[in-house]
């Protein structure tokens, strides 16, 4: 099966199968890494230009060794913008790279739906590495790809996502992601972060529950969201002592929760805000197999993007 | 059409189906012209006479549009629109006046300005121009101009436009002087801090696209705030641009209550919702911002039922460049002149939804009214300002056809039923299509 589709600027747009195919594709790729040397021929010749809008750490690193593990040519771009009047705009930019031959571009921004502006203009293939408060795909990918490991399958699964809804882009793509794979989602958080009409987002709606302990109890999974501390000021909650008293997942509210129910987080973690120390290092935690998955899933997305075939993921080892 | 009428300062325009807004009638006609006015207007097809004759069967005929709420960008933004190219685009889309709003570069808070428009308009010869002032200097929300001195050198209205007369107090002081002087207020309904920093209006779809929302009740707490200032001042209040059937609500209590309070809505928000920006498509991005289809319902209903008094365009025009940025960082607003009379013939007249010379009331004397402005009727001693419309002609509107120095409108090769042909102003041909 081929993934057919020049870009990926979101998980709304993916069929269940396409989803599929990638996360297969990354099961395959998960294994290269796990190598003393770590590189595949795959995108030998294809040269990749990362556009980072605004500051990453983990994404931008985990896309740079995607690449490098499938030895494509890559540039980096980096350029923190809070305004379009300072300096070049998006699009001349992204035309200057093009012009100089770039397979596939992927960028975080700033502004929902940059990738789908930038689309108009460029021939290259895009990946979105996050855009506003819109889809982080690759991020979802790589959630239910740590999801998938230890199920066999999404498919009935119960998965709560815990935070600031309104405005996390992990949300959206999971809610896109895992709805369309046939698990169920719950959303909680303080309502001043959550967004209109939530319920019928993704396939089917999601469940919304403001008592944190409720929204675990039955989950077989949570994920939890990184509390942006920049949002106190601008009033959606009290203070960070009342947030980690009222959503923070602590010991204690996993005792809401079942034993195997599994501990999800995109990072950078504010512990002591969202996340106790003792459960984001408790054994319920995936947090890093997560950071893991990530490397493999991106070279799932980039070797697909290029054209690959699922089955040609596996490479013999040398 | 033949020549021999052309350049004649007297005439009949014969055969035509006239809209008389006045009676409310659309029924054939002949307009006999005289002196760029309208001498008289008699219920025949055809006329006994030696005069030159414009036979316009096959033609309606109507009071040339009046539109209240233009943006013509000059001074200060003469990249995006000036007022040659903004009235020539309301020429082509039959209109014969245009209202334009204050917030230019600088603002029309000062005469000079707006003699600067005026001899502006003197030279491009499309259409009248009436200006409307600024409520505060420089649009800030604090100090109020000088509203005799404006009026003196020509406005008909005031307005912040763009802006919210944030402060109550202010917003007071500019009902009572502008009442004094018998100037309507416009008012920009929008409450900032519930609106700040929203993109679009908030619902499913700013949620689905990760756009910030803008509830319908920024407008409403801003709608409601004014109605109560315009019954403390009794000033006339005009709302600009009402989008909510929230907002359409407010209207018409204060109606009822006997309030001197007038409303206006835009083509694009009787057309368009919000589900429409899937593509974060920045020529639909306005303010405010397109709503729901039970907003629209209830505007359409507001129309027929008089709670909302007129069509007004909201033309805004924004060069390509601007609006060639990501969504957030594209500044609001649609042009409409040029589309405004085919676009609402399509979507509104055409499927039922309203008759047709209510459209044209709407477009004609209901603004002219509102405003005090002359016009709008096909009455005796009126200037002979009209539309001429052939409304079985189909055509696309395209880069090609617009007027406008700006093309940011989602209606680019879009088809409508209904072609402005050219208008009269003051008896004087002009074909635009």
């Amino acid at each position: 099966m081929r993934y057919n589709q020049k870009n990926l600027l979101g998980l709304e747009e993916l069929s269940s199968g396409q989803i599929e195919l990638i996360l297969d594709t990354a099961d395959n790729f998960k294994e290269v890494s796990e190598r003393a040397i770590k590189k595949v021929p795959a995108l030998r010749g294809i040269t990749i230009a990362n556009l980072f809008y605004e500051p990453s750490t983990r994404t931008k690193m985990s896309f740079e060794l995607a690449e490098k593990r499938l030895s494509a040519d890559i540039v980096n771009f980096s350029k923190a913008t809070s305004s379009v009047k300072k300096g070049e705009s998006l699009r001349d930019t992204a035309e200057n790279i093009e012009a100089m031959k770039v397979d596939i571009v992927v960028m975080r921004h700033g502004s929902s739906g940059a990738h789908r502006f930038l689309s108009e203009f460029l021939d290259a293939s895009i990946v979105n590495a996050g855009d506003g408060q819109h889809e982080h795909p690759t991020q979802a990918l790589l959630d239910m790809l740590t999801l998938r490991q230890r199920w066999g399958t999404l498919k009935g699964k119960k998965v709560t996502i815990i935070g600031d809804i309104m405005h996390s882009r992990v949300a959206r793509s999971n809610i896109w992601g895992l709805t369309r794979m046939g698990a169920e989602v719950t959303v909680c958080g303080p309502p001043t972060m959550m967004p209109p009409e939530v319920e019928n987002l993704g396939d089917g709606g999601v469940k919304i529950e403001y008592d944190l302990r409720k929204a675990v109890s039955d989950a077989d999974a949570i994920n939890i969201l990184r509390i942006q501390l920049e949002r106190q000021k601008n009033k959606l909650f009290p203070s960070l002592r009342e947030y980690f008293t009222v959503f923070g997942v602590s010991s204690e509210v996993l005792r809401s929760a079942r034993n195997d129910c599994i501990v999800m987080h995109p990072g950078p973690m504010n512990r002591g805000v969202e996340i106790s120390q003792h459960v984001a290092d408790g054994k319920q935690a995936v947090i890093l197999p997560q950071v893991t998955n990530g490397v493999a899933v991106r070279m799932a997305v980039l070797f697909l993007i290029a054209g690959g075939k699922s089955g040609e993921a596996k490479v013999e080892k040398k | 059409m033949i020549n021999k009428w052309k350049n004649k300062s007297e005439f009949w325009i014969a055969g035509a189906k006239l809209a008389d807004t006045a009676s409310r009638t659309l029924k054939t006609g002949s307009i006999h012209i005289k002196r760029g006015r309208i001498e008289e207007v008699v219920w025949k097809k055809s006329v006994d006479t030696d005069l030159p004759v414009f036979e316009a069967e096959g033609y309606l005929v109507t009071p040339g549009f009046i539109d209240i709420h233009s943006h013509l960008r000059e001074p200060g933004y003469e990249e995006s629109e000036t007022v040659a190219t903004g009235t020539a685009a309301a020429a082509a889309g039959g209109y014969t006046s245009v209202v334009c709003m204050a917030n230019t570069d600088p603002v029309v808070d000062d005469p000079s300005v707006v003699r600067y428009l005026m001899d502006k308009n003197k030279a491009a010869g499309q259409c009248r121009l009436y200006v409307i002032g600024a409520v505060t200097k420089g649009l800030e929300g604090r100090d109020i101009n000088e509203f005799h001195l404006l009026k003196e050198a020509g406005i008909v209205a005031l307005s912040d436009d763009g802006k919210f007369v944030e402060n109550a107090k202010v917003m007071r002081s500019a009902l009572q002087y502008a009442r004094m002087l018998e100037l309507p207020i416009v008012s920009h309904c929008e409450d900032a801090s519930l609106s700040g920093g929203g993109l679009m209006n908030e619902g499913f779809y700013s949620t689905k696209l990760g756009l910030s929302g803008i509830p319908a009740e920024a407008e409403e707490i801003a709608v409601a705030r004014d109605i109560s200032l315009s019954k403390l001042t009794g000033c006339r209040l005009h709302i600009a641009h009402v989008s909510t059937s929230g907002s359409v609500q407010l209207i018409k209590e204060a109606k009822k209550k006997g309030l001197p309070v007038t409303a206006e809505v835009t083509p694009h928000h009787l057309t368009m919702d919000d589900s429409e920006l899937k593509d974060y498509d920045r020529n639909l991005k306005v303010n405010p911002p397109l709503r729901t289809q039970q907003d629209i319902k209830a505007l359409k209903k507001a129309l027929k039922n008089g709670t909302i008094d007129c069509i007004a365009t909201d033309h805004a025009p924004h060069n390509e460049i601007a609006k060639q940025v990501e969504f957030n960082f594209a500044p609001p607003g649609m042009i409409g002149l040029q589309t405004a009379f085919s676009h609402l013939y399509t979507e509104l007249v055409m499927p039922g939804d309203l008759e047709l010379i209510d459209l044209v009331s709407l477009m004609t004397s209901a603004p002219a009214e509102v405003l005090g402005l002359p016009g709008g009727r096909l009455n005796s001693s009126e200037p002979a300002d009209l539309a001429v419309i052939d409304l079985d002609e189909e055509w696309t509107f395209s880069k090609e056809v617009n007027k406008s120095k700006s093309i940011n409108t989602p209606l680019v090769d879009r088809k409508f039923k209904g072609r402005v042909k050219g208008i009269f102003l003051a008896g004087k041909w002009k074909r635009t299509g």
